[in-house]
């Protein structure tokens, strides 16, 4: 049986954290384990409207835990953002997922913290510390404690930055696989590429081999293919209900050309 | 089990009721307030059948913990009639047959009214995406569509 203890704040909360206890940010799949009675035994919920909070400055933005979805949609200031929030799950979705909970939100979710890992985001947690990047969250998902909130660095240009979502059902399907590729240029050429793939792995992963064709390259047809051609490489995808992992390795190519494609277009 | 006391808004009067530790909105609506509009369809997130509104906005009712509605407004299909007279979207749905077993239709009712009151004339695309969230295995959605269009295009009460 599951109790729900109220706290004030994240920092009291951190604290009743324990490995019975998980957090509730909105919901979305903590409560479809509190239905299914599979949920741990005690659900932790903080009441502080300071979590829903978005700053933004000239070149990044801080994204409170609690942030949705729709309110992503409706802060201007976070247009490079609105592609990548709009296909997450139908309106009703939108209005309760939340920032936070993406990071922990198991294959073949995560879409959101997909293109945060793209753009090279750092996660701030309860209790201060310095902020560690997204991709440390990913990677060890079960310790590190409650998140504050998410800095997101603004592409300074802003088609340097393009994400895509394949799915079967539209509008509103899960991810097939997602992508979202930052493409720095300096002089035309690109410099700190950064490739990211959802639903291609465990967590969302960075697409190493990508990076490496891309780095330094002008992005045009030779260079998409050769990216397009080690886009899989090193990545180990699963098998669900909605593709095999030798559909996702064949077709994962396929759908980073087209994003490339469609960012050298501009 | 302990149980919490919830004080809110149902489709603008003031309620107060006693939710279960752990339950869920729609339970406790269906259950604890008696307000049977919203449908127990999949209980988890994907069919819509529970839509409602918080304060405005469109949530799952199956996936909101109901003691976290303290103080909000909600809003289900009971509040679309005023005073006996049916919402234009309710004619619209019967004009239009939009409804045909009727369990998805108070979810896709609430999801339309909060389109056509943010946005009271979308267009076709538009509607599509507003009842993305919720499925129905009867209609194949043109009726519904045609339903929520007509009364964007002010011809429910021609
Ligand atoms: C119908 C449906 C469609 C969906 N479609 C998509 C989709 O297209 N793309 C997608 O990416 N996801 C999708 N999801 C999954 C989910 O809605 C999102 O991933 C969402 O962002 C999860 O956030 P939440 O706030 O609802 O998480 P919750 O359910 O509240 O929490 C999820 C996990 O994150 C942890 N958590 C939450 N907040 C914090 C915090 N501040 N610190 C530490 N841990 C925290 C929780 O403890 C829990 O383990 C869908 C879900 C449903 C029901």
């Amino acid at each position: 049986m599951t109790t729900v203890e109220t706290y004030g704040t994240l920092a009291d909360a951190a604290r009743a954290l324990g490995s019975d206890a998980v957090y509730l940010g909105g919901g979305t799949l903590v409560m479809r384990e509190v239905n299914a009675g599979r949920a741990p035994a005690r659900v932790l919920r903080v009441t502080d409207p300071g979590l829903a909070e978005i700053r933004a400055s000239g070149d990044a933005a801080s994204l409170g835990a609690g942030v949705t979805m729709a309110d992503v949609l409706a802060a201007r200031e976070l247009d490079f953002l609105h592609p990548v929030a709009r296909v997450i799950g139908g309106p009703q979705v939108r209005n309760m997922a939340t920032v936070a909970g993406n990071l922990f939100a198991a294959h073949p979710y995560g879409d959101f913290a997909m293109a945060l890992l793209a753009l090279g985001a750092r996660v701030h947690f309860a209790g201060g510390g310095s902020p560690r990047p997204v991709e440390e969250v990913l990677r060890d998902r079960e310790r590190g404690g409650l998140v504050a909130s998410v800095e997101v660095p603004r592409p300074r240009d802003p088609r340097a930055f393009g994400f895509l979502k394949v799915s079967r059902v539209k509008p509103k399907g899960v991810s097939i696989l997602s992508i979202a590729a930052l493409l720095p240029r300096e002089g035309g050429r690109i410099r700190g590429a950064r490739v990211a793939f959802g639903a291609m792995g465990p967590t969302p992963l960075r697409a190493a081999g990508a990076e490496r064709a891309l780095e330094g390259q002008t992005l045009d047809a030779a260079t998409i293919a050769r990216a397009a051609d080690q886009a899989a490489d090193g990545l180990d995808p699963p098998t669900d209900a909605l593709a095999t992992a030798w559909y996702r390795r064949e077709v994962a190519g396929v759908h980073l050309s087209r994003l490339l494609q469609r960012m050298e277009r501009g | 089990m302990a149980r919490r006391p919830v004080n809110f808004t149902l489709n603008g009067s003031p309620r107060a009721a006693f939710a279960e530790e752990g339950q869920n909105l729609l339970e406790f609506l269906r259950r604890g307030v008696g307000d049977l509009t919203p449908k127990y369809g999949c209980g988890q997130g994907t069919c819509g059948a529970c839509t409602v509104t918080v304060n405005g906005r469109t949530q799952l009712a199956c996936l909101v913990l109901a003691e976290t509605v303290e103080g909000a407004e909600i809003g289900t299909a009971a509040g679309l009639a005023t005073s006996g007279t049916l919402d234009p979207l309710q004619e619209a749905f019967m004009d239009h047959f939009a409804a045909q077993c009727g369990y998805c239709t108070p979810g896709m009712l609430v999801s339309a009214r909060a389109l056509l009151d943010a946005n009271p004339r979308p267009t076709r695309e538009e509607v599509v995406e507003a009842i993305s969230g919720n499925l129905c295995r009867c209609t194949g959605y043109e009726p519904i569509i045609a339903a929520i269009l007509s009364v964007a295009e002010g011809r429910a009460r021609a």
